[in-house]
């Protein structure tokens, strides 16, 4: 296949992640009916991120692209919410404390 | 000087040969990789909007946690489960239809496309089903809210701390706070499934475009940049919902908490 066409994603695998992401939802759907105590939401959360990720990896194809631009804005972008729900979070937890 | 007229030339044979190939860039690969970091531009502008709404969320859920609790627990559980694995699929055909333009199928393209289409459609569908559902609860902020069906069940008046009191001034108090609270739980719950269900619309308006596109041949495993930076839109709108999911639906659904 000609080079401007982009990596071409094996079928199967496209599949496979298919198939992973439905059964991480069926897992998150039955763990959080569970009693874990404090970490339903640890693991719900821990799910949603690896799905995510292979969401961002596979399909997304920052996987194969060549632009290494994209993994930069897609770092700074994430790195800039866990910085915005961070500073946040500690401002407003220790506001509440007293 | 004398080597202006073979640029120009260069240039005529480019655009000739080349029709998608713009001629400020220098190959289609540059062309692609610039278009594809546009959307991944605009993807990281998405997270922080999106993210500020997350933030409100996060801040009221630990301050209000059992009102937000029992407020959870009045959404469907398996109807939003059902939505989640419904965006998986239209995922799943959207990187599948980018397969299909790079090996230049145009027919399995369309029909991709279309499943696609159909798939954002049934979301939207379900969604509205749900809104309707809030909507027969009283569950809906400022429009005749009432949240006396979230503290009826033992579990939720435990969790509420209602069956402690005894005083039935002091109870009345508490009815009140909570009925302020989960209508706060409820005005983030509608801002953010309502701004995704916008995102929803929006993609499913873009890929309407390219499923006509498509239809007319317009993507070759040469050039299909719009279908691919099209369907990047697309999984971002299903992360939302990844974290949507679990966020907003698995509060505290642990029996007898």
């Amino acid at each position: 296949m000609s080079e401007h066409s982009g990596h071409i994603v094996p079928s199967k695998l496209n599949w496979l992640i298919w198939a992973i992401l439905m059964v991480a939802t069926y897992v998150t759907y039955r763990v959080a009916q569970i009693d874990l105590g404090l970490f339903n939401t640890v693991v719900a959360l821990v799910i949603a991120t690896c799905k995510a990720s292979i969401v961002v990896l596979i399909f997304m194809q920052v996987k194969y692209t060549s632009e290494k631009m994209t993994k930069a804005v897609l770092i700074f972008a994430v790195a800039w919410l866990i910085l915005l729900l961070f500073l946040s979070l500690t401002d407003y937890s220790s506001r509440f404390a007293g | 000087m004398s080597d202006s007229p073979p640029v120009a030339e260069h240039v005529e044979h480019t655009e000739h040969d080349r029709p998608e190939l713009r001629h400020h860039f220098a190959d289609e690969v540059q062309q692609r990789n610039a278009a594809s970091l546009g959307m991944w531009w605009f993807l990281g502008t998405e997270i922080m909007f999106f993210g500020g709404m997350f933030c409100a969320y996060l801040i009221y859920r630990i301050k209000y946690f059992p009102e937000f609790a029992v407020a959870s627990r009045s959404l469907d559980l398996k109807v939003g489960a059902l939505n989640t694995a419904v965006l998986i699929c239209s995922s799943l055909t959207v990187a599948q239809a980018v397969r299909a333009a790079q090996m230049g199928k145009r027919m399995l393209q369309v029909k991709l496309l279309l499943a696609t289409l159909f798939f954002g459609l049934v979301f939207l569908g379900v969604k509205a089903y749900e809104w309707d559902m809030k909507y027969q609860e009283h569950h809906i902020p400022t429009f005749d809210f009432n949240a006396k069906n979230l503290m009826q069940t033992p579990q939720d008046r435990h969790l509420l701390g209602l069956d402690k009191i005894s005083d039935p001034v002091e109870l009345r108090r508490k009815e009140a706070e909570i009925q302020q609270r989960s209508q706060i739980f409820f005005s983030l719950y509608f801002a953010l499934t309502g701004m995704h269900a916008i995102h929803m619309i929006v993609g499913v308006a873009i890929f309407s475009v390219i499923t006509w596109m498509a239809w007319k041949g317009r993507f070759t495993p040469e050039y299909h940049t719009p279908l691919e930076i099209a369907g990047l839109y697309w999984h971002f709108v299903d992360i939302v919902w990844i974290y949507l999911f679990p966020l907003l639906y698995l509060i505290d659904r642990r029996p007898g908490a």
